[in-house]
């Protein structure tokens, strides 16, 4: 079966504060080589803003990441990029007007040699390394089975299929660490399942350390090696989808009430309950 | 054919990587571009596949199943199993697990290759069942990873240790390829079965190649053909023309990139040889109906008048009729604004021969492409007679016949109507099954087809239908439901019908509405829907459908022979007929008997004078889950010219 491999990423005590608002509180998580990490919890209670932390949009007030083994007070964006972290957004942020193939193209932005002037001339090295992006793109546009989608516009997409093109982007890049933020809100139960296939055979074949955020429970118990609970900026539990499921913490968290040794067997509502 | 013609498909294939080893034989669309392989190349696909398959215990007689979409390994995997003297089974590759699973037992399949994850589940799930199944390859390794089956094996893996042994034993291909003879069984296609299960027809080298070689002699094809395999493998039609054809006359064989790019793909080749079924056609035309209504007004009016030109000028010009100048000019005028670029963008420039058969085709749906300059013609044939027995010359085409005979195929029409044929394609027997065969293929050869047709005054084969299907009103008037349903269908609304008569005062029908058609209709009304069932029980979509069932009545009033038969009353199916259901075979023909045993409440209602039906049915989801489905359907009665509505006497009428 599946190897988990050493530490790829680890965020220590990572506090986050936006005015008097603590968003994250003394947060740590880790992240192994290869593992798929979900992390769950009510509204507002801090799952992107660390996924945030993690790839540099967030600045965090205290804490530290490390990075393979590169410790920084934070990550900026293009360093997260530039050093195998991709991520996929909550709303799909593509270039609406360009093609599905352009879009995933962009992911190869980093990787390329050759300067906008040999681009534009596109002749000799130039063209060579333009082939070979192609190529790479090829494949994962085969991967993610969008080849009928290749030439379209992606704003004519319907939303399902923009969020597949969103993950290829991020694909494009081969990162080593892919963060996708609610990968399946707002699709059918098809859309999601072929989505749940393509996240597994993504940690599968290129051995890519996953972090998703999502709310479908039945989801994240299938798919997730490990689940972090977060409440109100705070880690409220950590550890395998049974035990985290069976942990009393996070029934009261989702639930509002304690239930005794009672664990819900069916999916967990997603409302928090209302706060007293 | 001289005793020194190669005999078999293998044979056939070493024989053009002699003769045109640098010709293209196969190309694929694989990761956005087409790879090709030449004939030579082939060659030693089959010869490494083959010798793999031997290293895993193939041997003489052994089966394959094949079970996939168009894929040039799958295409190997024939030859390669016919080079071993096994018999290669194909799968249609939509099956559900249960019909996979008894083509394999009752074919005693030993081997499947299978095209990827989907098809394995499949084969794992009925393993169980299948004691006699050993061995299953796989071409995409995709999502392979954590299976720990024994029986299991990579294609790659196995291709590449045979590549080896290849080598080491360089006349083991060879010398197995001439241990093959004409009078071997080259196949066993499964019918997709209109009626109960499936049987096995099993077919000879000699069947399938020389009814080949007759039908491209009739066609004058070449090494020069290109076509595009896209139809499922294990139908018997995309047997002769994705393999049999191009093996005798060694044309390129393209296979496209997936089922969902088809159309695409069919742009970027430009096929000079194509066939598909009526539907298709059907498909394609919807399509272009649903872009011009988009168009612009200039656009919509340039097409409209161009098309008018076209039907009147364009199937004379294509038959090399006299045309008038005046319409000469102005077809010569639509082919550079309208009709060319139409072709263009359907791939379809390139067209020499164009077939459809199958079912019955509209005869508008004909006309329209034959007055493009499209030469489509129509042919007849099945699976037991490997194909073609009649095909319509160049010139001779037209939509309500099948063509004459070509050569070696005889053909009689028995007393009440049935087609019996002779020819060399003729089946050898249904795969253990001598009950079924000799009520089909009687002992002075003769093939008993179950079609009800005539001859015309030129010599054409017109079929009429099923024989079981072609009945009478009470009033004895002829009552030919197919006819009628296509007439319906020809509608880009309308995407299947069903219709009622036999033994009744008049005609009904079911109606499926075409969700794309439909949809876009009731999206530039502003018409809010969600649900194929909500849309379907629209008043305006019952208004729309009833404007299309007038036409057809307005139709069938003006052919004597069928005036009786127009449609009084009918429903719109809440749900598509479906042959996961049942409803359809694999091929999406209508299965009479099914559909009205389970919507006998539907007919009765048709038959009574209420407004309403009531329907619950049961319904197979993908996932094998079933569901139950209730609705109320509305019943519309649609008016009859008057001169109907009171009949006038049987033999009067025929005389007016």
């Amino acid at each position: 079966m599946k190897r988990v491999g050493d530490r790829i990423l680890t965020a220590d005590r990572i506090t986050l504060a936006f005015g008097g608002i603590t968003a994250l509180n003394e947060i740590s998580v880790e992240l192994r080589r290869h593992e798929i990490l979900a992390m769950i919890g009510p509204n507002g209670a801090g799952k992107t803003s660390m996924l945030n932390v993690i790839n540099g949009f967030y600045h965090p007030q205290g804490g530290t990441i490390t990075w393979k083994g590169e410790t920084r007070r934070r990550m900026r964006p293009y360093h997260a990029a530039a050093q195998g972290i991709a991520r996929t957004f909550q709303n799909v942020a593509l270039f609406r007007g360009m093609t599905t193939l352009d879009n995933i193209m962009t992911g190869r932005l980093l990787r390329m040699r050759r300067n906008f002037l040999w681009q534009a001339i596109h002749f000799g090295p130039a063209e060579k390394e333009e082939l070979a992006h192609r190529a790479r793109v090829e494949r994962i546009i085969d991967f993610l089975e969008i080849q009928a989608i290749r030439k379209t516009p992606v704003g004519r997409l319907p939303y399902g299929l923009q969020k597949r093109v969103e993950l290829g982007r991020a694909l494009a890049m081969e990162p080593e660490l892919l963060l996708l933020d609610e990968p399946m809100a707002g699709m059918n139960v098809e859309e999601k399942e072929d989505m749940c296939r393509f996240i597994l055979d993504i940690n599968d074949e290129f051995g890519t350390t996953i972090a998703l955020i999502e709310h479908d429970m039945g989801v994240v118990m299938d798919i997730s090696d490990r689940v972090i609970v977060l409440d109100y900026g705070r880690k409220i539990a950590d550890g395998l989808p049974k035990e985290v499921r069976a942990s009393p913490e996070v029934i009261a968290a989702y639930l509002g009430e304690p239930h005794g040794d009672e664990v819900p067997a069916a999916p967990i509502p997603l409302r928090r309950a209302v706060a007293t | 054919m001289t005793s020194s013609a190669p005999d078999t498909f293998p044979k056939l294939l070493l024989e053009h990587a002699r003769l045109r080893p640098s010709r293209p034989a196969n190309r694929e669309k694989d990761y956005g571009i087409w790879q090709s392989w030449n004939w030579a190349q082939v060659a030693s696909e089959v010869e490494a596949l083959a010798c793999g398959l031997s290293m895993l215990g193939f041997s003489r007689g052994d089966k394959l199943a094949i079970i996939g979409d168009n894929r040039p390994q799958l295409y190997w995997a024939i030859a390669a199993t016919q080079a071993l003297g096994g018999v290669p089974v194909p799968i249609y590759q939509d099956s559900v697990a249960e019909e996979m699973a008894f083509v394999l037992d009752h074919a005693e399949v030993r081997f499947a290759i299978a095209e990827d994850q989907e098809q394995v589940d499949k084969l794992v799930a009925v393993k169980e069942r299948c004691p006699l199944l050993e061995a299953v390859i796989f071409c995409d390794p995709r999502g392979m990873r954590h299976y720990s089956q024994p029986y299991l094996h990579d294609y790659t893996d196995m291709q590449r240790r045979g590549s080896e042994r290849a080598l080491g034993e360089p006349s083991f291909f060879r010398a197995e390829i001439a241990k093959g003879r004409g009078n071997d069984t080259a196949i066993i296609l499964y019918t997709s079965g209109t009626t109960g299960r499936p049987k096995g027809v099993v077919l000879t080298f000699n069947n399938i190649i020389s009814t080949a070689k007759n039908a491209i002699e009739f066609e004058s094809l070449t090494d020069r053909e290109e076509v595009l395999a896209y139809l499922p493998m294990a139908w018997i039609g995309e047997h002769i023309f994705s393999y049999a054809e191009a093996y005798c006359a060694g044309f390129c064989v393209s296979c496209p990139e997936s089922q969902a790019t088809i159309m695409a793909d069919l742009r970027e080749l430009g096929p000079t040889f194509f066939f598909a079924p009526p539907r298709i056609f059907e498909n394609i035309l919807t399509q272009v109906t649903i872009r011009m209504e988009d168009a612009a007004w200039a656009k919509r009016k340039l097409f409209r008048y161009f098309l008018d030109i076209a039907k009147r000028a364009g199937s004379p010009i294509l038959d090399r009729k006299p045309v008038p100048f005046g319409d000469r000019l102005l077809y010569w005028l639509g082919d550079l604004l309208v009709y060319g670029p139409l072709k263009n963008t359907l791939g379809l420039s390139r067209i020499r021969v164009a077939y459809t058969a199958g079912e019955a085709i509209g005869p508008d749906l004909f006309t329209f492409y034959r007055s493009l300059g499209i030469n489509l013609k129509q042919l007849y044939g099945m699976t037991e007679s490997s194909v073609f027995l009649c095909i319509q010359k160049d010139g001779a085409a037209r939509p309500d016949t099948v063509g004459a005979p070509i050569k070696d195929v005889e053909i009689h029409v028995a007393e009440d109507g049935e087609i019996l044929f002779r020819s060399p394609g003729a089946f050898q027997n249904y795969y253990k099954n001598p009950e079924a065969t000799a009520e089909t293929k009687r002992l002075d050869g003769w093939v008993y087809t179950g079609d009800s047709g005539f001859f015309d005054s030129d010599g054409q084969l017109k079929i009429l239908d099923r024989a079981k299907d072609v009945s009478r009103l009470k009033s004895s008037e002829l009552f030919a439901p197919k006819f009628i349903e296509n007439k319906l269908k020809f509608f880009p609304y309308i995407k299947e019908a069903v219709a009622f008569g036999d033994d009744r005062p008049f005609v009904t029908a079911f109606v499926n509405i075409d969700l794309e058609a439909v949809g876009d209709w009731a999206e530039r009304r502003n018409l809010a829907y969600a649900s194929y069932q909500e849309l379907a029980a629209d008043d305006a979509v019952y208004d729309l459908v009833q404007g299309c069932i007038e036409q057809v009545n307005r139709d069938l009033a003006a052919a004597p022979a069928v005036a009786g038969s127009q449609i009084r009353r009918f429903l719109i199916l809440p749900k598509e007929l479906d042959a996961d259901d049942g409803e359809l075979t694999r091929t999406r023909k209508v299965r009479r008997r099914i559909i009205t045993s389970r919507y006998q409440p539907l007919v009765d209602a048709l038959y009574s004078n209420r407004a309403t039906g009531y329907i619950e049915t049961e319904i197979a989801f993908e996932d094998g889950r079933k569901g139950r489905m209730g609705a109320e359907l509305a019943i519309r009665t649609v008016g009859i010219p008057v001169s109907m509505v009171e009949p006038l006497p049987f033999k009067k009428r025929v005389e007016a």
